[in-house]
């Protein structure tokens, strides 16, 4: 089976192009809003998205991603909820879905039992934050045998051993984190994220996405100048608590979402 | 650096089935060099030299043994012993592990100090050895936490620290951790995070242990010369663990030494309404490390409630999740009101004020006496001094 992640970043690559991969929070703004943003992103340019799973001790976020993620626990959605959401997104996009969670979540829920839901359901890939390949032998093995990728991430402070290790480990692209540091938008985007992206590369032939502090239209063009694709997540999450500030509907929350993210991917 | 056959760690930072190192990546590799870096410290005379000394001439080591004859008598029990952490400067066993840190920080080049705090104990002996040798020092702490111990946030501030205020979750220790953790994630360069229990990621349960468990080698000597045989009976509370395995370890290869390890069973049993990890928790992954982790069926993590702040946490350490299933340790809780009356107990027997932490270990003691007896020999630690909970407790005890 085709695994979508990998095909997408083929395409682009064939086309020449590079991938939009906008974050958002499960079920910021109410569960239903998450299941109408998605496809309505996909239409605003984005070729990959990442549905934050929202835990009560974010340690990686900084304060926008976890005031969304605490919106999103005071709708009282679990794990069972985001894997319905993506099931309802299924019926009107194919676009690849990667969950972005913290390991208690995944844990909790069971590794095999998630792996197999999560495929049920129609997801692609799974990253989580806080296990890196020394703790993912289990986590690893459970998302393989359901054919999701495991994407791992490489900071700016992984030595080379590290890298070599988590490109060895990743499946369907490597995440590059931008910088030290938690996410959030920054005025510019480090300077650490060309040499880390090259030193992933001595590593793997996988796509590279980056993320962390990338917020901008100029930032993404940055990031794609020497990555495969950009994640933006905070800027966007930001962009939706504000709507949601003006009291905005549910459609008002994702039509600004997807405003945003069509700005990003319009910026070529 | 120290491994013990029944618990390790391995050489992954495992604890049996516990403990690891489930950080972002980008904490990985300088938990690699704080693991190298604490390697060679440990090997080197000179930085145990370095450190015996402080803790002689500045930390006051060692602390007492102190027979406990009225509280026994109260009790009906036989020879019951305190170790006296609460008489170390700054009050309580935290400063063991503070100072160990601070001198392994200087030799990393690291020149901020960063801490999280829950009753503040740890957060002055953070602030304490950082003015001591004249490092920057930052400590988060709950806004909760901040309220009802509000003399240790000026005992911090006036020693040099900045404390950060932390308001999301809890507010409590557990948020506290959090903001330290992604300071630390952000700062990594620059910064050691000083953590102040047998929590987090490898190493660093391995190293506060090691830093505490001159607690339980000097008891040791102390209840041989004093009773020539060893103790029966261990008792200390149990909030991340620090002070526990401080004292246990010494003698967990000794199988006729007992161990009780209590934890805060708050107000109720419902979720929410304790800190009773080993009754409530489950098995999980928080800041870190795997172990009991009190959380929802969807793996969020519960709030907690603990009249003590050092005890009010979602987690313990993963060594006492090792010992626990092994059954070396023995885990039980004892309520807010059961700590309380400990707490007036031991003032009025003993003339000693106990932090309300280790009024736990004193309640568990009164709750067990029938079973101990008059013929046991019993250590119990005093892991700190009640000074920074009388108002608390006033509010408390005139509201009744």
């Amino acid at each position: 089976m085709v695994r979508r992640i990998g095909e997408t970043f083929r395409q682009l690559q064939a086309e020449g192009g590079k991938a939009l991969i906008p974050f958002v929070v499960s079920g910021d703004a109410g569960i239903e809003t998450t299941v109408r943003l998605v496809p309505e992103l996909e239409a605003a340019g984005a070729h990959i998205v990442e549905l934050g799973i929202p835990f009560s001790d974010p340690v990686a976020d900084g304060p926008v991603i976890q005031r969304a993620a605490m919106r999103a626990l005071a709708g009282g959605y679990g794990m069972a909820d985001h894997l319905r959401a993506v099931e309802e997104i299924r019926k009107k996009s194919e676009i690849p879905i990667l969950l972005f969670s913290y390991y208690n979540p995944v844990y909790q829920y069971g590794l095999e039992a998630l792996a197999r839901d999560a495929k049920n359901a129609g997801v692609d890939g799974i990253l989580v934050t806080d296990v890196t390949p020394e703790e993912g032998d289990a986590y690893r093995a459970a998302m393989d045998a359901r054919e999701l990728d495991c994407v791992f991430l490489v900071a700016p402070t992984s030595g080379e051993e590290r890298v070599a290790k988590i490109a060895a480990c990743s499946g369907g692209f490597v995440y590059v984190v931008s910088r030290a540091g938690v996410t959030g938008a920054r005025q510019a985007l480090s300077d650490m994220v060309a040499p880390t992206v090259a030193r992933v590369r001595r590593h793997t032939a996988l796509p590279v996405a980056v993320g962390f502090g990338v917020s901008r239209p100029e930032q993404v063009r940055a990031v794609w100048e020497v990555a495969d694709g950009a994640v933006v997540g905070s800027a966007l999450v930001a962009e939706m608590e504000a709507e949601l500030g003006r009291g905005g509907s549910p459609a008002q929350v994702a039509a600004r979402a997807a405003a945003f993210c069509r700005s990003l991917a319009e910026n070529r | 650096m120290s491994v013990h056959p029944l618990t390790g760690p391995d050489r992954h930072g495992h604890y049996g089935f516990y403990g690891g190192r489930f950080v972002p990546e980008t904490l990985m590799e300088p938990l690699a060099e704080l693991e190298e870096a604490y390697g060679k410290a440990a090997a080197d005379p000179e930085f145990q030299r370095e450190l015996a000394t402080l803790l002689g001439e500045y930390v006051g080591r060692p602390t007492p043994l102190t027979p406990a004859r009225r509280l026994a008598a109260h009790l009906g029990l036989g020879r019951v012993y305190l170790k006296r952490e609460d008489l170390t400067h700054t009050g309580a066993h935290k400063i063991n592990n503070a100072i160990g840190q601070i001198l392994l920080a200087r030799r990393m080049g690291k020149r901020r100090i960063i801490a999280e705090t829950g009753a503040g104990q740890h957060g002055v002996a953070t602030a304490t050895a950082a003015a001591l040798f004249g490092m920057e020092c930052e400590i988060y702490m709950g806004t909760e936490d901040m309220r009802r111990q509000a003399l240790n946030v000026f005992r911090m501030r006036l020693l040099g620290a900045k404390v950060n205020p932390v308001d999301s979750g809890s507010r409590t220790l557990k948020d506290a951790i959090n903001e330290a953790m992604r300071d630390w994630v952000t700062n990594v360069a620059t910064t050691h995070y000083l953590l102040g229990s047998v929590l987090g990621a490898h190493p660093y349960p391995q190293i506060v242990r090691d830093f505490q468990a001159v607690i339980g080698k000097e008891a040791r000597g102390q209840v041989m010369a004093a009773e020539g045989r060893l103790p029966d009976l261990l008792v200390a509370c149990v909030g991340g663990g620090s002070n526990a395995i401080g004292l246990f370890y010494e003698f967990l290869s000794e199988p006729s030494v007992r161990m009780v390890g209590v934890e805060a069973g708050g107000r109720g049993t419902a979720l929410g309404e304790h800190a009773a990890r080993f009754q409530g928790g489950r098995v999980g992954v928080l800041q870190g490390t795997l172990s009991y982790v009190l959380q929802d069926g969807d793996g969020q993590i519960a709030s907690t409630h603990s009249v003590s702040a050092g005890l009010d946490y979602a987690s313990v350490g993963p060594e006492h999740a090792c010992l626990h299933d092994g059954g070396r340790v023995e885990y039980t809780s004892v309520s807010d009101d059961e700590a309380l009356a400990a707490f007036q107990l031991l003032s009025r027997t003993e003339g000693i004020i106990p932090a309300l932490e280790s009024s736990h270990a004193v309640a568990e003691l009164a709750r067990r006496a029938p079973e101990i007896g008059p013929d046991a020999l019993v250590v119990v630690n005093l892991s700190g001094r009640g000074d920074k909970d009388v108002i608390q407790v006033a509010e408390i005890l005139d509201g009744k």
